[in-house]
């Protein structure tokens, strides 16, 4: 798929809203590094739905590896809390039922700063770098 | 005759690997930098082997590499429970170096310490997913707990099926609220404590007893 070209000297906030489907096939790290070059190009990337747990352990390792000083300081990443509802048992996990996803914001850790966070609402400040 | 008995004996080894009552349970100690982990991790290891763990700072990222400490036997009610401790480095998604400038570091011991920073987080992402059998997630009570990395490190925690129990630190201190914290997690324990004073230290190792033993 054909990538949209953004002005050089554009002088804005880039977000890249991901589908599920978008999302849907990847492999774990196709998925990280979909969202990491998102993230170290500036932008704030938001998931449609978002990463299972295995795969966000994963994102901690591969940003840890690619933080640089002076360069890429890390990434700041939001989704909604767990609830007690979204609990699912074992068994709904070994029959490979993952848990429901949520929505997902993640952007560079010097860009965005998260105001407020509660089971049904994510505030963030966004600014430009 | 011979491949019999190697295949008996391979048999017997991995049954008893799997079965074995004797081998103690690795305990990571998790949560944020600053939680305050390595404090803990002293205070168990000083109180069941005389010996520490690891040095304590206010420093965030002071602990860079997992440090396990073996064979700790905590005695409760007449038995001794043997657990590893896995001290590990708190989790964040992102390190600064020009953080730790505020600490009156040079800049080059700064990036150092941002570097091994980083590769301590990974180290202690890959010690959660492959080598603990437990997890005490330490908090620190003075600070919202509705973070980003606790969220997804107790989910993390929770889809591998392993035992949690959290802590509430710092409990000495005048901001501190516990209920705050049970407030966040009300699916798990959560027990008070200040491990630099030690206080409610007794309940925590009844606690190890219970979910680790």
């Amino acid at each position: 798929m054909a990538e949209a070209k953004l002005p050089e000297d554009e002088d804005g906030v880039k977000i890249d809203l991901i589908s599920a489907e978008r999302m849907d096939g990847k492999t774990t790290m196709e998925k990280i590094r979909t969202i990491l070059d998102g993230v170290r190009d500036n932008k704030i990337v938001i998931l449609e739905a978002g990463l299972t747990p295995d795969e966000e352990s994963r994102l901690i390792e591969v940003t840890m590896a690619e933080i640089s000083p002076d360069e890429f300081t890390g990434l700041e990443i939001e989704t909604y809390p767990k609830s007690q509802a979204d609990d699912s048992s074992l068994l709904g996990r070994l029959m490979g039922k993952e848990e429901t996803k949520k929505l997902t914001v993640i952007g560079p850790a010097n860009q965005i700063e998260t105001l407020h966070k509660d089971e049904t609402l994510i505030s963030a400040l966004v600014s430009r770098k | 005759m011979g491949l019999l008995t190697g295949l008996k004996d391979s048999i017997s080894r991995a049954a008893s690997t799997l079965f074995s009552e004797e081998d103690p349970k690795r305990i990571g100690i998790y949560g944020p930098p600053n939680a305050g982990k390595t404090t803990l991790a002293n205070r168990i290891a000083r109180d069941w082997t005389g010996d520490a763990v690891g040095p304590e700072s206010h420093v965030p990222h002071e602990t860079r590499r997992a440090r396990r400490k073996e064979n700790v036997e905590i005695e409760r009610d007449g038995g001794t429970v043997t657990i590893d401790i896995v001290d590990t480095p708190g989790v964040t998604t992102k390190v600064d170096y020009t953080e730790f400038l505020e600490h009156d570091m040079e800049k080059d011991d700064a990036v150092r310490r941002s570097r091994e920073a980083t590769e301590g987080v990974a180290e202690a992402m890959h010690w959660l997913r492959e080598d603990v059998d437990g997890v005490v997630y330490v908090l620190d009570s003075t600070e919202d707990p509705f973070t980003q990395v606790n969220t997804m490190l107790i989910g993390i925690i929770e889809s591998q099926d392993l035992p949690v129990l959290i802590l509430a630190n710092k409990i000495d201190l005048e901001d501190s609220s516990v209920q705050r914290i049970r407030n966040a997690f009300p699916q798990h324990e959560t027990t008070e404590l200040s491990a630099l004073e030690g206080d409610n230290m007794d309940e925590v190792y009844d606690q190890i007893a219970e979910y680790f033993g």
